[in-house]
C-alpha cells in the first residue's frame, strides 16, 4: 500500500490544531489509490476520533499509551512499529517541539527519508519533493529522497488549511510494543509572568528585536510604545537576554498576537518562530536596516532604514 | 566525568549572494561563517556544570567540518572547553543532518561522555534534527528543546524542562548518558577574555578523519544522507509596500498609519 500516514498531536487532552493541517497536506499529496491513515497516541486515544473525522481521512488508528503525555521512547517505538506494519510511502508529523523529540531519531535509526520544517510537498515526475527554507528563509530548498521507500516529513504549522469535518473512516486500534520510558515526563509548568501584560489581548503592538543592539536602548522604545499607545513586545533574543520579560515575547514559544490589528516590528529579522506568532496580523509594518530581512515577506508596509532614526522621528509626532 | 558538546560553524548570507552554478547551494564566496548561536548556549551550560562541580569535569567540543571550522572551535576553547575535536574528510561534503549525526554518534561512542549537548537547531539550515538523530543512532535517551537543566555531575539522571509552544514547560527526568538539545536563553553565554582568546590560539585541535571512527565514505555525504538537495532558489519576495523617503518622511507615514488605526479602533 503506497499510503500516507499522519501522526496527529495532542497535549493535555486537546488535539493540537496542526494535526488537521497535516491531514490537509496528506489530502493534497494523495494520488490514485493512496489511502490516508491518521494515528493518534495517548492514554485515551479514542477521545480524539471525532475531532479527527475530517474530509480525506480513510482510517484512524488509535494507539493507547501507558504514559499520559508525550514521551520520546514511547512515541518512537509506537510510530516505528506502525510504520513497519503499514509501510506507508510518506509519514507526516508536525514540525513541533514533540516531534523534535523523536522524529529525527526514528528516521535515523530506520533509514527513512527525512526532512523538517517543510512548507510544501509535491510529486514531481513521480518523485516526492519537499521544500523548506534555508539561511533565515532567504532561500528555498527543494529536497528529494532517492532510494527511500518511506519518507518522514515534519511539516511547518499554519501552511495548510484544516479540512472540513465529514468522513466515515475506519477506526482501528493498534497495539504498540512496550517501550520503557527513559525520559519520563513529570509535570507541566506555566511560565510565570514577570509582569502582567497580556500580549494575546493587545490590539496594537510595537515589537523590538535584535536590531536594538543593547539593553540601554530598551527604555527609549518603552517610552515610544507608551507615547503611541502600543503594547511593547519583543522577539526571542531580547527576552533571552533578559532585557524584557518573557511574557512580552511574541512567537512560537512565546505569545501569539491573537487580537492584534496593527503590529510594528522594529529591528526584527523575522525568524520563522517569530512569524508564527504574528504573521496573521492584518497590518504589519516592518522597520529594518536589512532590505533582505524576511520580516518584509509578511509585512504590509516596509521601511528600510535605521530603527533609531525612525523611532526618534516618530516620537516627535506624538 | 565528561560532557561532549557538538557544535556547528554556520553560514549566513551576505546581502547580495549568488546561487552556485549547479543550482544546489550558495556560492561560498558569499557566506559569512560563525559559531551557531544555539551552540554558544550549550557550551555555556556545560562550562557552568564544570565550574560548579567539586570533581574534575572535562568539557569536549566536537565539530564536523573543514579547516576553517578551527576558528569556531578555538572560540569554544577560549570560553572554557578543555579539548576540541574536528572531524573531516572530503567525502563528508553534501551531508545532511543525519549523515553528520552518524559521525557525531561515532565520536560520542568513542569519547563516552555522561552527557552530550547540541544546540536545538542551527541558524542556517534549521533542521532541529542533528542532536536527536545522534541520540537515535547511539540508542541513548534524549530530550529536545531544553530550557532549564538540573544535573549533579555523576548522577544517574538529570531533570530538565523542555520548552513547549505557547509559553508552557514540561518537566522531564532523564537517564544518563543522554543527549539534550539546548534552547537559546537557558543561560547567559560569556564573552571570552582577550587573554583566553590568545591562549586558545596556541592550543591544539584534534583533527580526525572519519576512518578514525571506523566510518567509510558510503556512510557520510550524499550516500549517508536521508535527503538530497535538488534545487535551491530565491523565493519570490513578499508584497511589503515600501515606504520611501527621508527618515522624517518615513516616520511621518508611519505616524499616519498609527493615527488611522487609532481613529477606527
Amino acid at each position: 500500500m503506497a499510503g500516507i500516514l499522519v501522526i496527529a498531536e495532542q497535549r493535555r487532552g486537546e488535539l493540537r490544531p496542526v494535526s488537521l493541517e497535516l491531514i490537509a497536506a496528506a489530502q493534497e499529496l494523495r494520488q490514485g489509490g493512496d489511502s490516508v491513515a491518521v494515528a493518534i497516541l495517548g492514554p485515551e486515544p479514542q477521545e480524539f476520533v471525532a475531532a479527527l473525522t475530517v474530509a480525506g481521512v480513510d482510517e484512524i488508528v488509535t494507539i493507547r499509551t501507558e504514559v499520559p503525555e508525550f514521551d520520546p521512547d514511547t512515541f518512537e517505538a509506537a510510530a516505528g512499529a506502525l510504520i513497519a506494519e503499514r509501510r506507508p510511502a510518506v509519514v507526516l508529523v508536525a514540525h513541533s517541539v514533540d516531534s523534535f523529540g523523536y522524529a529525527a531519531a526514528l528516521a535515523a535509526r530506520q533509514g527513512f527519508g527525512f526532512a523538517s520544517d517543510v512548507f510544501k510537498v509535491e510529486r514531481i515526475d513521480g518523485e516526492l519533493v519537499a521544500t523548506r527554507g534555508g539561511y533565515g528563509q532567504k532561500v528555498s530548498v527543494e529536497l528529494d529522497f532517492p532510494g527511500r521507500s518511506t519518507v518522514l516529513l515534519c511539516l511547518r504549522a499554519n501552511m495548510w488549511k484544516a479540512p472540513d469535518p465529514g468522513a466515515s473512516p475506519n477506526v482501528t486500534a493498534f497495539a504498540a510494543p512496550a517501550a520503557p520510558s527513559r525520559a519520563a515526563g513529570r509535570s507541566f509548568v506555566e511560565v510565570s509572568a514577570a509582569d502582567d501584560v497580556d500580549m494575546t489581548a493587545a490590539e496594537f503592538i510595537l515589537t523590538i528585536g535584535r536590531g536594538v543592539g543593547e539593553e540601554a536602548k530598551i527604555p527609549q522604545f518603552r517610552e515610544l510604545a507608551d507615547a503611541v499607545g502600543a503594547t511593547l513586545g519583543c522577539s526571542r533574543p531580547i527576552a533571552d537576554a533578559g532585557w524584557l520579560p518573557k511574557s512580552r515575547q511574541v512567537g512560537q514559544s512565546g505569545k501569539t498576537a491573537s487580537n492584534c490589528q496593527l503590529y510594528i516590528a522594529m529591528g526584527v529579522s523575522g525568524a520563522i518562530q517569530h512569524l508564527a506568532g504574528m504573521k496573521h496580523v492584518s497590518t504589519i509594518v516592518a522597520v529594518n536596516s536589512d532590505p533582505g530581512a524576511s520580516i518584509f515577506g509578511v509585512a504590509r508596509y516596509g521601511i528600510v532604514g535605521d530603527i533609531f532614526e525612525i523611532a526618534e522621528e516618530l516620537r516627535k509626532s506624538f | 566525568m565528561k560532557i561532549l558538546v557538538a557544535v556547528k560553524q554556520v553560514a549566513a548570507l551576505e546581502e547580495d549572494f549568488e546561487i552556485r552554478a549547479d543550482g544546489r547551494g550558495i556560492d561560498p564566496d558569499f557566506l559569512v561563517r560563525d559559531l551557531n548561536e544555539w551552540d554558544d548556549f550549550s557550551l555555556e551550560e556545560a562550562v557552568k556544570i564544570k565550574e560548579a562541580a567539586t570533581d574534575p569535569i572535562e568539557v569536549v567540543v566536537v565539530s564536523v567540518g573543514p579547516d576553517e571550522v578551527d576558528e569556531s572551535l578555538r572560540k569554544c576553547l577560549a570560553k572554557g572547553a578543555d579539548r576540541a575535536i574536528r572531524v573531516w574528510d572530503d567525502a563528508v561534503e553534501g551531508s545532511d543532518p543525519v549523515a553528520i549525526a552518524r559521525i557525531l554518534a561515532a565520536v560520542a561512542a568513542h569519547e563516552a561522555p555522561d552527557l552530550l549537548f547540541a544546540g536545538v537547531q542551527s541558524s542556517d539550515q534549521s533542521f532541529a534534527a542533528t542532536g536527536i538523530a545522534t541520540a537515535g543512532l547511539l540508542g541513548w535517551p534524549h530530550g529536545a528543546v531544553v530550557a532549564n537543566l538540573q544535573y549533579s555531575p555523576g548522577a544517574k539522571s538529570a531533570v530538565f524542562r523542555r520548552e513547549l509552544e505557547g509559553g508552557l514547560l514540561h518537566e522531564v527526568e532523564i537517564q544518563c548518558p543522554a543527549v539534550l538539545t539546548i534552547q537559546a536563553g537557558i543561560n547567559t553565554p560569556r564573552y571570552a577574555s582577550l587573554r583566553s582568546i590568545k591562549q586558545a590560539a596556541a592550543r591544539p585541535i584534534e583533527v580526525k578523519s572519519i576512518a578514525d571512527f571506523r566510518l567509510d565514505a558510503t556512510q557520510v555525504g550524499e550516500s549517508g544522507s536521508l535527503s538530497r538537495v535538488r534545487r535551491m532558489y530565491v523565493p519570490e519576495k513578499g508584497r511589503a509596500q515600501l515606504i520611501e523617503g527621508s527618515p522624517a518622511e518615513q516616520a511621518a507615514r508611519l505616524a499616519a498609519i498609527i493615527r488611522e488605526f487609532k481613529g477606527v479602533a
